[in-house]
This record gives C-alpha cells, structure tokens and sequence, in this order.
C-alpha cells in the first residue's frame, strides 16, 4: 500500500513539477524552445512510465520471494480495503478543505427578497443532503473494510428484506414531498411577475439581449415603457420602438442598471438574434432572453452597492450582469454593470439619462408632422410651467 | 408472475443448431469487419468508442488548458491545431467548438453507443442463451451506422470553419443561423447529419435488443430470472427506441430551418440591426423536442451502467443483490418517470412557469428509484466477502459518484434554486458525477470483468489498481470544487473567466483542477496499455475466473459461432444464489438444477412455484423427522 501511495506521489511531484516548468519555460515562444519543452513532457511521462513498470517489477519479485519462503504474499484484497478506508479520511479531510477553502469565495447572502427564502431553502436543502452523503459515503467505505474478502468467511446469504425496503423507500419520499412543497410555492411566487391589486407598481426596466451585449431602457415621466416590434429594428431604432405609442416618446437609454433600493423592479426581457440569459447571481434572479418570446423577472433589490462594498470591505466590488447561455463567441464578455443605489440617488441618476428618441431618430421618422408627438410635446411644456 | 412465465423459442433454436452444424470458412473480411457475431460487434462497438473516448479526452484537456492559463500562449497549441490556436492560444468559437464536441462524443458515442452498444450485444445473448441476436445483419447495419456516424463528427474538425459550436444541446437560433458564430456552418451541418446516422444506428441496435431479449431466452429463463444487466438492457433499450426519433424529428426540423428556409424554430429575428425574414417560431420548442430524448438520454447512458455494477457488485461480494425485485422496479420506475421530466432542464428558458413547478414534481419523485437502488449496493455489500478486483472497484466507484452527483440533482431538480444554479459549474459538477464518471465507471467495470469473455485472456490486476486509483481520486478533485464554482454564479461555456471582476478569483481553481484532469487522463494510459497489450499477451483466461453464477460462463473460453457448442444450457434458478447457506461451494450456478442443492433450498426459491413449495416443505419435514430419529 505504502508503495503504492509512493508511486502515487512520484505522479504528483512529477506535475507539480510540470506546472512550475510551464510557468517559466514559456515566455519565448521559439519554435525549438517549444519542441524541447515538448519532448522534455513526453520524456518525463515515459520516465514516470518506466518508475511504475519498476516498481511493479519490484512488488512481483517481492510478492514471489515472500511465497517461496513458505508465507503468503501481499494480500492485495486487505490493501484495497485499507486503500478504502484511507480514502475514506483523507476524502472527509478534502471535504472539510473544499469546504472551508472555496467554500469561502462562494457568493454572499442574497441581496434580494426572494434571494432570501432562496437562501433559506437552499441551506435547508443542504442541510438534509449533506448529512444523506456523508452517511452513505461513510456506510460505503466503512462496509468495504469490515466485509473484505477472506477464506474463512462466508457471506451472509440476505436476498431481501421487505421491511427495510419499504422504510427506505417512503422515507426519501417524505423528505422530498416537503422540499417539494416548499420549493413549489416559492417557485410560483416568484415567477408571478404581475404587480397585485393595491400593491406598489413595480420600476419596469427593459432589457434586450443581442450579440453580444446588453440595451437597457427606462421608463420617462410617465413610468411606462413603450411597445417595442422587432420588424421596427434598425441602425437607428437599435430596440424597434414603435413610436406610434405615446408612452415611447420619453423613454430613456441607459448604460448602467441602475436600482433603487427596496423597490420592486420588473425586468422585461427579450433578445434579438440568439438565446442569452440575464444572470445577476447576487439577487438570485436568472431568466433567458428569448428572441421571439418576452420573459420577465421581478425581484426587489434589498442591499445597495455602497453597502456591500462596506460589508465586504471591496471598495471596488460591483453586482454584475452577465450572460449564461451560450451565444457565440465573445459569450463570455457579455455584461453590464449593476449599481443599487438610495431613491434620492436614483432619481438624481434617472434625470441626467438621454432620451432614447434621438434626434436623428426623430427626423427619420418626421415626428415634426407627427399629431401625437406635437400632443405629447405641448403636454410636457405646460407640465414644466407648471 | 404467472403471465411471464417461461417462453418456448423452438422455432429460432431449429435453425440455428442446423446453421452451426457445418463449420463457416470465414474470411478476414466478415470475421474481423463485416461481422454479424455479437461477440465480434460487441468488440467493434467497444474498440471504437474507446478511441472515440480518449479523442474527446484530449479536447478536454485542450480546453481545461485554456481555463487554467486564460492569459498564456502555448506555441505547441498552434502546430496542433493551426489556424484555430492563432498565437497559441485557442480561439474563442474554437473552444466553445471543443465543449461542443467533447459533450456529443462522451454523451452519445461513448457513454451511449460505447456502453450499451458493446455490453447489450456480448451479453443479451450470452447472458440469456441464445446463439445470437434476433437480427444479426440489422446488428451489422447498427455497428456500421454509428461508425459512418463517428467519421462524420470527427471530420468536422476539417472544415473550414470548424466543428459544431452551439454546445451539445445545439440549442437554435444559434445552431441555425451560419451567421451567429463560425460553429453554425458546415460543422453544423455535418454534426446534424452525423446524429441522424448515431440515431438509426441506435434505434437498428435497440430494436434487436428488445427483441432478443423478448424471444430468445433459454429454457426457464423467465423475465424474473434475468440477471439485472439485462433487465437493464432491456429497459434502455425500450427508452432509446421511444426518445430517439423525437430527436430525429427536433434535427431535421432544424435542417429546414437552416437550410431551407422555415421558421420552426426561429421568430424576430434580428442580426446586427439586420431584419430576417424568420417569422412565428419558436426557440422553445425545440428545447422540448431536444429534452424529450435528452432527459431520457442520461438515463440511457446511466442504467446500463447500474445495471453491470449490480451484477459485478453481487458476484464479488458473494452475496445475492439486495432487493432484485426492488431493483427492477426501480428501474421501471425510472424508466416510465425519465419520459416526464425533461422540462427540469428548462425552468428558466421562458417555459410557462406553471409548467415548470409540475417538472420540478416529477423530478423530485424520480429521486426516490434512484436512492433505492443506491441503499441496495449499501445492503448488498453489508456482511458480504468482498474481493477487490478491478471490476470491483470501478463498480464501488460507480456507487460513490452516483451518490455525490445524485444529491446535487436535488437541488437543481428544484426549480427555485435552480434560478440560481441553472447553466453553472453546479450542473457541470452535477451530470459529470453521476452520469459521466459513475456511467463511464460502470463501463470500465464492465470492461476488467467480461474482458476474459470478450478476449479469452486476462487483464493485470495490479495495472487495474494503479488505473482506479488515480482516476477515482483524479476525478473528485476534477469536479467536486467545481460546485463552489457553481455556487459562487461561475457559468459554463465561458472562454475566460478574466473578464468579469467576481469570476476573477477562479483562475487558481481552474489550474488545480486543470491539473488534476492531467492526472486522470494519463492514468488511462495504464488502462490503454493493459487493454491492448492483454488482448495479445494477457495471461489465459479461466473458464469462470470470478466464480459468476451467470450462464455466459458456461460458454467455452474459445469463442465459437452460436455460443454454445452443444446444446443451450437450461436455466433453473436465479442469478444470484452466493454464498447459499448449506452448500459447499460459494456460487450455484444459474445453470443447476434445485433437485441438486436439496440442503440449500430455501422457500423463498419457490415463491412463484407452489407445486414445488410444497415438494421443499415436504422435503424439509423429512429432513427433520430423520434427524430426530437420530437423536
């Protein structure tokens, strides 16, 4: 065993090595340069090949003077099983390793109401499975070596039990009955994305998807979005508002997505050419944009960027928005930056947006002779008198 | 039970006899390559999807290459791979190219056409005694099919653009428009045609496995006498036949929409401010269509391999499987619900949120099958003699992968959580631990324990060891830190993670398990060698080197053509009587009849039987009347 484990770390040393020689062999891209550093990794795998036939060599020759000396020779079955039992520690060992050490650059708690109830069901979740996998794990390798094979022993003739069987069978159905009822009622509050009777309107927020990068567009003074049609697209009209809708005129074309604290926001996602997905993992929101399809996503912000730059003590952190779903090449590039910020801030913020109607917009779709747009214009003037 | 009583196969039986009474004068070509012996297919199947896998390996280590060192040029990557490594570093569609194509050949070609195409032919015949399959030509045909099919995905490597890049799931409007990205040209096409081909290969396979397994059982080998690997078999097979062609569907549909011009799949579709004139689809449904052979799909890929670790699991730990009612039924179970849950792969794509929860209810039940059958290999190594050979221990490794991933899926199966996890290095966490090492853990058992069948010589076992070992570990650290990732909003299919500020601290991650994948895959040399050097040089098998109870041992070491040189043994009892109480030795094969082992008869053999229940009771009764006399 202890060999082994030995040939095992002759493996290990011999990539830890590989990796150092990776990092400083190959700054100088030589073509001869490359076909040494080649054959110096082809020579090293035939050297690590020739350790192991040795040593294998060596456990043979070992194993059949052992023999010819009247006793037994290795008993590869109890290595296997103590090789188990090894496992066995040193995988709880990693376990608690993995745990402490990436388990640590995991995201924080969710910065949004639903992130909540999430999160709670998550570490529920994992609460139940953990103790499930640590069990059965622990069952596994502890059987393998308490039942290893030997000469003397027979196994216990036990084809079944149908007592057990029933227990071990309602048992996991009980458990996911509940975190199927919990997950179930959570699923259906959260994809209802229709504001209530009485209840706060949610910000609607558009967001369109297209190789590769995201538009956002925000509502003006009159807190609603005008219809878009994709037939509208053009280099001009990049999301096709249709400005025969009134509400379209005082849209707003924005960079950043910028929330305000506590208020619910209503994502209203679409994409123009291929599938995208709008992930923003800190509030636990995820939905594909679709072309052809809206989505939508409502979530209430509950952390600003401020906060959580001061709660993480990452004076440069940021929430992100990014793509996940696959959609060509730069897939991996595909972001926004988000800025959750107090009310006062965000009205400051929403003020200084442009209008997406710009003006080379307006001349090509002649809003000068436009009835509705003269109506909207003389309302906004008499609103500002006012 | 009665209703599955023994099938008489008379008829089938005549002529074969009469077809193996005068000796074949085989030439190279139909022995070696135009075979119709599912011995030799069996061996086709299992050398082509080993090369196939070590190919897809390699492309996993091009591309954990470009993740561990996002920021480094490998001028060796350019003399490799020309154009799409410009610099030494791969290109961006190139990899995602790599992704693509690494997913179809491990899922489908390996884990699909490797597993079950190599063990449903040596052993649906051999395990149940028949002289061969139903169709030996159609069997033919299906070997041929998937290797035409294997050329063609391969070849897409040569195409101008290269291969396929819309990830595995080929999800449109990506994979339908040649605009979106180099990968939905001609490797696209190529990949399409190439899944038409796999398809008909697979549906020619799985046919004749049913209907082997239906017609040609022996004498007295009634359903319920079938070892599990070929219950599970049968199962798989029933579900590829079922979910296949709704793929071939979802594909050609894709085809027209790419090449001539319908909407099936595609609406408003705009490209760079550029209008089209795709109108009404909907991306949507071919998700659907996809998922509704996908989801059945790692079924396929998994139950062939629980099935070949039950059988190697009981033999050697001596012991009869736990529960061999129970684990069929699981596996019904498993088979009936994997046809209903597809959608889980699809909460967050725009489905009908109410659709969604109704998935997310299915999904969870069909956990419950699952943790059965993971409680039964617990039984059935509880108290048992456990001989450690190389089967052995990819069948425990089988075990522990399929426990580790399968818990995932209770989290992803959720559909709230799965907001979060959904498309994250948790799913590739997830499906690379319970269907892709348990599934190919599974196929390597296999491979250590019927390769004395398939080769008539044996593997190193110290080899086999070495080979476990460094795999088994190798792949836990491969994929057990990839849930943090997943858990930290790491996506898959990213060329990079150097891009956006909170994936950043990754990349030392990435290298460890870059490394780590490194190890696992040159441990398979020690496999690659032992395989192929066994084949020639290995020591000379034993007729029933693991002291199985199963009939295929019965067979001659030498392979000859109909199985058996005289006439097919019949079958009396299960097959899983080790270890019996009351006789001498620790197996009683399937093979010996019950009036044989009267000492180790138990009432529990007679369950189905109350002519003979009665006959045992009888006998048991005398017994002890006569040892009171004794006394």
């Amino acid at each position: 065993m202890f060999l082994l484990l030995g040939t095992n770390l002759v493996m290990a040393q011999a990539t830890s090595s590989n990796a150092t020689a990776t990092d400083s062999g190959d700054t100088s891209a030589q073509s001869a340069g490359m076909w040494a550093s080649v054959g110096y990794y082809t020579l090293l795998f035939l050297i690590v090949c020739v350790v192991v036939a040795v040593v294998g060599k060596i456990l043979k020759v070992y194993d059949l003077t052992l023999q010819m000396q009247g006793r037994r020779g290795i008993n590869w079955n109890n290595v296997m099983a103590t090789g188990f039992l090894i496992f066995l520690i040193a995988g709880i060992i990693g376990v608690y390793y993995s745990f402490t050490e990436q388990g640590s650059m995991i995201l924080g708690p969710a910065s949004s109401v639903h992130g909540k109830t999430l999160d709670t069901m998550f570490w529920t979740t994992f609460g139940i499975t953990f103790v499930v996998f640590l069990g059965t794990q622990i069952l596994l390798f502890t059987f393998l070596f308490k039942y290893k094979g030997s000469d003397k022993r027979k196994a216990y003739y036990y084809p079944h039990n149908n007592t057990i069987e029933k227990i071990w069978t309602v048992a996991p159905a009980i458990v996911l009955t509940v975190l199927v009822v919990f997950g179930f009622l959570t699923w259906r509050k959260i994809t209802n994305t229709v504001d209530a009777k009485g209840e706060v309107a949610s910000l609607n927020v558009d967001v369109t998807g297209h190789q590769f990068a995201w538009e956002l567009r925000y509502p003006g003074k009159d807190g609603k979005l005008g219809k878009k049609q994709s037939k509208l697209v053009s280099g001009t009209n990049k999301l096709g508002i249709n400005f025969e809708d009134k509400n379209s005129f005082d849209d707003l074309a924005a960079d950043t997505l910028v929330l305000p604290v506590n208020k619910s926001v209503r994502l209203n996602i679409i994409a123009q050419d291929v599938i995208h997905s709008v992930y923003m993992p800190n509030f636990r929101v995820q939905i594909n944009a679709v072309p052809g399809l809206p989505t939508y996503f409502k979530f209430t912000p509950t952390k600003t960027t401020a906060q959580m730059r001061a709660d993480l003590d990452q004076p440069d952190f940021n929430y992100h928005l990014y793509c996940n779903k696959i959609c060509g090449g730069s897939h991996y590039n595909m972001q926004k930056i988000v800025l959750v910020v107090s009310q006062a801030e965000y009205q400051n913020w929403l003020a200084n947006q442009k209008p997406y109607l710009s003006d080379q917009l307006k001349k090509e779709l002649k809003l000068a002779d436009n009835t509705l747009y003269k109506q909207y214009q003389l309302q906004n003037s008499l609103a500002s008198n006012n | 039970m009665s209703t599955l009583a023994v099938q008489d196969h008379g008829v089938g039986q005549g002529h074969h006899d009469h077809d193996h009474g005068h000796h074949h004068h085989e030439t190279f070509l139909t022995k070696y390559i135009f075979s119709q012996d599912h011995k030799m297919i069996a061996k086709q199947f299992l050398i082509t999807g080993i090369i196939m896998a070590v190919i897809a390996m390699v492309l996993s280590i091009l591309f954990r290459i470009q993740l561990a060192y996002p920021e480094k040029a490998f001028p060796f990557l350019e003399t490799l791979l020309g154009r799409f490594a410009p610099g030494g570093r791969l290109d961006t569609n190139f990899y995602l190219s790599l992704v693509t194509i690494h997913g179809t050949i491990m899922v489908f070609f390996v884990l699909t056409a490797g597993l079950s195409g190599t063990f449903s032919n040596l052993l649906i015949p051999y395990q149940l005694g028949a002289r061969d399959m139903a169709s030996p030509f159609m069997n033919m045909l299906s070997y041929w099919l998937f290797f035409i099919a294997s050329v063609i995905m391969l070849g897409s490597f040569f195409t101008e653009k290269g291969p396929a890049g819309p990830g595995w799931t080929i999800y449109p409007p990506l994979s339908a428009l040649p605009k979106a990205m180099p990968g939905s040209g001609m490797g696209m096409t190529l990949w399409l045609i190439s899944m038409v081909l796999f398809v008909a290969s697979q549906l020619l396979g799985g046919i004749n496995y049913v209907s082997t397994i239906l017609n040609m059982r022996t004498k007295g080998m009634d359903l319920w006498k079938m070892p599990l690997t070929i219950w599970a078999f049968f199962l798989t097979a029933i579900l590829g036949v079922l979910a296949f062609p709704v793929l071939v569907a979802g594909v050609v549909l894709l085809i027209f929409d790419r090449s001539f011009g319908t909407s099936f799949y595609l609406s408003d579709i705009v490209i760079q401010n550029q209008q089209t004139t795709f109108e009404g689809g909907s991306p949507i449904l071919f998700q659907h269509l996809f998922w509704f052979l996908g989801h059945p799909e790692v079924y396929i890929v998994i139950m062939p391999a629980l099935g070949i670790s039950s059988e190697v699991i009981a033999t050697n730990s001596r012991k009869p499987i736990f529960g061999y009612h129970a684990m069929v039924y699981s596996l019904i179970g498993i088979t009936v619900l994997s046809f209903i849950v597809w959608g889980h792969h699809m909460f967050v794509t725009g489905m009908n949120p109410f659709l969604g929860g109704v998935f997310m209810i299915t999904t969870l039940i069909i956990a419950v099958p699952s943790a059965v059958k993971t409680f039964n290999y617990l039984a059935t190594l509880w108290r048992g003699n456990i001989r450690f050979t190389p089967a052995m221990l990819f069948a425990i490794g089988l075990v522990s992968f399929f426990i580790s991933g399968g818990i995932t899926g209770i989290f992803l199966g959720n559909a709230a959580l799965d907001i979060n996890l959904h498309d994250t290095y948790f799913v590739v966490a997830h499906f690379h631990l319970v269907m892709g090492s348990a599934a190919i853990f599974g196929m390597l058992a296999g491979v250590y324990h019927w390769f004395p069948k398939m080769f008539g010589r044996m593997m190193d076992t110290k080899l086999g060891y070495l080979h476990f070992w460094l795999t088994f570990i190798g792949a836990y650290l491969v994929f057990f830190p990839m849930h943090f990732m997943g858990l930290d909003g790491v996506p898959r299919r990213y060329y990079s993670f150097t891009e956006i500020e909170s994936l950043k601290q990754w990349v030392s991650v990435n290298t460890f398990i870059t490394w780590a994948a490194i190890l696992s895959a040159l441990a398979q040399v020690a496999f690659l060698w032992n395989f192929f050097y066994s084949i020639f040089f290995g020591e000379k098998a034993p007729q029933n080197p693991w002291g199985s109870t199963t009939i295929e041992w019965t067979t001659p070491v030498e392979h000859i053509h109909g199985n058996w040189p005289g006439e097919i043994p019949t079958v009396y009892r299960w097959p899983y009587d080790y270890s019996k109480p009351g006789h001498d030795t620790d197996f009683i094969p399937q093979t010996t009849p019950f009036s044989q082992t009267l000492a180790s008869n138990l009432p529990h053999d007679f369950e189905d039987n109350p002519v003979s229940l009665e006959e045992h009771k009888q006998w048991v009764n005398t017994q002890r009347s006569s040892e009171k006399e004794v006394k």
